[in-house]
């Protein structure tokens, strides 16, 4: 079943590639599609996200910052503690809290330096579309950091499944700690004001926040830029 | 109780759906009864509430409001089915509950919001209220 989506996703994407030309066409189409979706998948069930080996990538282009992605595929990090889906290497503690079965855990490829700016310029030119990123949506207004890092942690919660610095230990989304270098601006403003937007069974819940609390979570997630990275 | 869920999301975790778990009630098992939900707290709830459905979950450590413990017949006894759907639709706020709990209606439908709260009463051996 997994290769009949796989061979999908790899002649799906050879075709609509093609509709642009670039030198890193090659390296995604034949690599990085293995795993990662750089086509909008036709298929939006459950089934597909909880069975796909690692993110979709067809936003790519208006969800990373170009020059953090060409140094990340270089030197990969763990930007999700728990996997691409968690409840896949999650394991009962004896009552405990619950662990990770990092064995189940896949690093990302290195790439060459080379290899690494193909597929940044090849990924960079896979913008999201049907108004899923809203362009200067984010109006970068100044953000009071104390109150803005209460909002993220106590007053909506986003601290339960996502760090917002390398010592708040595993949690089941991605981590935010270094979101500021690694995310667009309009990409974070999106994402959390509806998640399901991108994919309508993905398990980060929309908040119904309205946009003065959009524009302060941003540009607190803006300010998360550590240095330390595990 | 604690070795029956385990059992039962070994189960799960393998696809093996048949064959476990014989609480056979009308000849439809409890596995096959409550399979959608299963597969939805497997999704979306068990990062918190824990494989064993107990509330300890891979985020619960750093929470500041532990999630509530499934398997906790008195708790969960105490909760009406409204307030069950309530807290899952509209969030721990909204039942006066904590924030950490967030909205699933965005995910979720009211049909199985509805199957989640009777997967619940199973999972806490409560009955409907």
């Amino acid at each position: 079943m997994k290769l009949v989506h796989a061979f999908g996703a790899i002649a799906f994407g050879a075709v609509t590639l093609n509709a642009w030309a670039g030198p890193g066409q090659d390296l995604l189409s034949k690599q990085c599609v293995s795993c990662h979706a750089i086509t909008k998948p036709k298929d939006t069930s459950l089934d597909r996200l909880l069975e796909r080996k690692a993110p979709d990538l067809h936003y790519a282009g208006s969800k990373f910052n170009k020059e953090w992605l060409e140094a990340w595929l270089q030197n990969p990090t763990v930007l999700r503690p728990a996997g691409v889906m968690y409840s896949k290497i999650v394991k009962g503690n004896d009552g405990a809290v619950d662990t990770i079965d990092g064995s189940k855990l896949q690093p990302h490829p290195k790439l060459s330096k080379e290899d690494a700016a193909l597929a940044t310029e090849a990924l960079m030119a896979l913008k999201a579309d049907g108004g899923l990123v809203e362009e200067g949506a984010f109006k970068n207004g100044p953000v009071n950091a104390k109150f803005a890092s209460m909002l993220f942690g106590k007053l909506r919660g986003c601290t339960s499944c996502h760090a917002s610095q390398p010592t708040d230990g595993v949690a089941s989304g991605p981590e935010l700690y270094d979101a500021g270098n690694r995310l667009q601006p309009d990409f974070i403003y999106a994402y959390v004001k509806d998640p399901q937007k991108f994919d309508p069974h993905i398990w980060m819940p929309t908040l119904n926040l309205n946009d003065a609390d959009l524009q302060k979570l941003t540009g607190y997630i803006l300010t998360l830029k550590s240095a330390e990275k595990k | 109780m604690m070795h029956r869920l385990n059992n039962l999301t070994v189960a799960i975790g393998s696809g093996l759906l048949a064959g476990c778990l014989s609480l056979a009630s009308g000849g439809v098992s409890a596995q096959e009864k409550h399979a959608a939900s299963i597969k939805i707290y497997n999704t979306y709830c068990v990062q918190c509430h824990g494989i064993n459905r107990n509330g300890r979950g891979i985020n619960s450590e750093h929470m500041s409001v532990q999630p509530r413990d499934h398997t906790d017949s008195k708790a969960m006894g105490d909760t009406p089915d409204a307030t069950l759907f309530k807290a899952i639709k509209e969030g721990g706020l909204s039942v006066s509950k904590s924030v950490l709990m967030p909205t699933w209606g965005g995910v979720l439908s009211d049909e199985q919001i509805n199957e989640m709260v009777s997967y619940l009463r199973f999972i806490s051996k409560t009955e409907t209220q």
